[in-house]
């Protein structure tokens, strides 16, 4: 295996405050790594420094190359962000949306070319999206829409996905299916994933190593039976928890304090 | 409709819509079997009506073989997906991916709206000379086709030297005021953003102002669009320096801001210097309300590099307009650096309406009215708004000049009255009737 992307203490500032503090991580071609945490923890920032979209102290390389020397363009080519809420013009087509993905690899006053109208179209027909390429956004369902961006993900055919909250707006059967969706993508085309997520049992599920933020910092790395443990979610979430790990599988469930 | 299950896609077995059987499908990937397939575009079309989605094996081996016999003559055999030439293509049953330019049928009314507006405003005025008799002599002019011009001396210098170059600069000043519109609405995402609003209206006038004023008695004639020109520049340059020191390129409301104290604070000086020479203020007002009527070819010369030139990038980063209608973020990360895309986008507008302002005096509506007329009624995307307005920008102002000369005849009515008097009635019949309002 080797190294995909490697971050060395970490350092953002937004401001005044800081939101990222020495965060240190190396991630292997083809792994899965989830961000979790409470919400401030700093994981959506920690997404955009990857992405080169915040300036940051401290190194991050990408695929052996400092993002910070790296122009837009060839952080592009590198890694593909996924926000939680993208925009979405409602006019667009599929296919116009998802051919917007291939701005990196195309000039800079530069029309698409046959190559990029044919990446467009592996990735739309990848995520099923084939009856709905000339449908505009405005009418896509939820799950259709999130396709249509992770469509748009896939077709700037970088090796690194980065996913905010992907599955935020979904159904529970869509949240799962939208995950599947991109283990598949990440075993056939060999991609590299860093999410950040919410639902700690998705999270635990589908990744292969969790980050646990708490304002900033990394306080805990591992598998989720290292990572989801009954005390750590409880002094960093605040919340009360059961956490069953069963069959390989881990789930974790809020518990109501019992009030008499 | 009922949302697609979405599960079949982790299995790779699929039901042809044809005959039924089963099949294996790798959804278009490289090296999925039906790569191998070719087949006619008709027979491609035929099929796309029977099924959304791929046919299985036999199927389509079948339509093929229908084909085959056809192909043989065939030479030159095409067999990428795409236009070729030959009529062939891969049997991939993939929807169009493209994005759509202009509408074909919309970019055909656009440019015979141009052509016939300016063919009637050669034709109308105080003496009526009949289109057939333009267009021949149009023709006349035109190397190699010996068409004979029928008009007398009389009305060949009547369209050519009177009619003709001021037909021709409202449509350069139409045009570009549109396309510098529907520019800055895409950089500035904000569907009120104009070159006027930023500056240029009140720096033109107090250039123009000044130069009435101080200029030497009758020497102002040359004087007057440099120094408009100069003043929209330079009102442009202060709301976009003061914009930016509060942050204001990121979002577009601090800028309009900048732009409204830049504008306000010239137009009190511009009403400062105008009250302080009254006897000039007729001819600063004749200048500020616009209009073509000292319209030569010389002034046509003057602004046609600086609108060529500046149309020109703007159509070149109509792709990139649509990129940013994603956001900043989302742009920048798709790799565009949009503070450099902003910075030329605006330049090219601002330049290129300082120029239109220069000769033209201040015309007011047409950068909002065309591309927001564009957007209702065809498309939002800046791959078909950019184009179309610099057209229809162009026709609208040719014929606003028609009846600015026309209508009260042998008077001409300021051109800005006329925008705006019959332009903002329409916009609000075509703003109630779609009631689709893009961002």
């Amino acid at each position: 295996m080797s190294v995909a992307l490697e971050a060395r203490e970490v350092t953002v500032r937004l401001g005044r405050a800081e939101v990222v503090h020495q965060v240190s991580t190396t991630v292997q071609r083809g792994e899965w790594v989830a961000l979790i945490g409470p919400n401030g923890a700093g994981k959506t920032t920690i997404l955009r420094a990857l992405a080169g979209l915040v300036g940051f102290a401290g190194q991050i390389l990408l695929d052996g190359r400092p993002v910070a020397t790296s122009s837009r363009r060839e952080i592009a080519r590198q890694v593909a962000l996924v926000p939680q809420h993208p925009h979405t013009p409602p006019e667009l087509t599929v296919a116009e949306y998802v051919l917007l993905g291939r701005t990196p690899h195309i000039g800079y006053l530069a029309t698409e070319t046959r190559v990029d109208r044919l990446a467009a179209e592996r990735a739309i027909a990848r995520l099923a999206l084939r009856p709905f390429a000339e449908r505009l956004l405005g009418s896509l369902s939820g799950g259709e829409l999130q396709r249509a961006v992770l469509a748009r993900a896939l077709a700037q055919d970088a090796p690194i996905l980065l996913l905010d909250e992907p599955t935020s707006a979904l159904d529970l059967g869509r949240q799962q299916q939208a995950l599947e969706l991109v283990d598949s993508l990440r075993r056939d085309d060999e991609l590299t994933v860093v999410s950040a997520m919410h639902d700690l049992s998705l999270a635990g599920q589908f990744s292969d190593r969790l980050l646990l933020l708490d304002r900033g910092r990394v306080v805990a790395e591992g598998n989720a039976r290292e990572v989801l443990s009954e005390a750590s979610i409880a002094s960093y979430y605040g919340a009360s928890v059961r956490v069953i790990h069963e069959n390989g599988n881990v789930f974790v469930l809020p518990q109501r304090a019992v009030h008499r | 409709m009922v949302e697609q299950r979405e599960r079949p896609l982790l299995s790779p077995r699929k039901q042809c819509a044809h005959c039924g059987a089963e099949f294996g499908c790798a959804e278009g990937a490289p090296g999925c079997w039906c790569e191998s397939v070719v087949l006619r575009r008709a027979t491609l079309a035929e099929i796309r009506g029977l099924a959304d989605d791929c046919l299985c094996p036999a199927c389509l081996e079948g339509f093929a073989d229908r084909d085959r016999d056809e192909r043989a003559g065939d030479a030159t055999l095409a067999l990428e997906g795409g236009a070729s030439a030959t009529g062939w293509a891969k049997a991939i049953p993939h929807a169009a991916v493209r994005a759509r330019g202009v509408p074909p049928l919309w970019g055909l009314c656009a440019v015979l709206f141009v052509l016939g507006s300016m063919l009637f405003a050669l034709a109308v005025g105080p003496i009526s000379i009949g289109t057939g008799s333009i267009v021949e002599s149009v023709l006349s002019r035109l190397p190699l086709l010996h068409v004979h011009s029928p008009l007398s001396t009389v009305d060949q210098a009547i369209v050519w030297q009177l009619r003709a170059p001021r037909v021709v600069l409202a449509a350069l000043v139409g045009g570009m005021l549109a396309i510098a519109g529907s520019a800055y609405q895409g950089v500035f995402r904000n569907p009120l953003a104009d070159p006027y609003f930023l500056g240029v209206a009140a720096g033109a006038g107090l250039g123009a102002t000044v130069a009435i004023a101080y200029a030497s008695v009758g020497g102002s004639g040359e004087l007057l669009p440099l120094a408009a020109f100069a003043g929209a520049i330079f009102g442009v340059a202060c709301a976009y320096v003061l914009g930016r020191s509060v942050g204001g390129v990121h979002n577009s409301g601090p800028l309009i801001l900048a732009g409204v104290t830049v504008a306000a604070f010239m137009t009190a000086v511009q009403t400062f210097v105008q009250q302080q020479h009254s006897q000039d203020l007729r001819e600063v007002y004749s200048w500020l309300l616009g209009g073509f009527a000292s319209a030569d070819w010389q002034e046509v010369a003057l602004v046609a590099p600086y609108i060529a030139v500046s149309a020109t990038i703007l159509l070149l980063h109509r792709r990139l307009l649509d990129v940013l209608s994603l956001g900043d973020e989302e742009a920048a990360s798709l790799g565009v650096d949009v503070r450099r895309v902003r910075l030329l986008v605006v330049v090219a507008a601002t330049a290129g309406t300082a120029a239109a302002v220069a000769v033209s005096g201040l015309i007011g509506f047409v950068g909002i009215i065309v591309p927001h007329t564009i957007r209702l009624l065809v498309s939002t995307s800046y791959r078909a708004l950019v184009p179309l307005s610099l057209l229809v920008g162009a026709g609208f102002l040719v014929l606003a000049d028609v009846i600015a000369r026309t209508i009260m005849s042998p008077a001409e009515l300021p051109i800005g009255v006329v925008t705006a008097f019959f332009g903002a009635p329409f916009f609000a019949v075509v703003l109630r009737r779609s009631r689709r309002i893009g961002s």
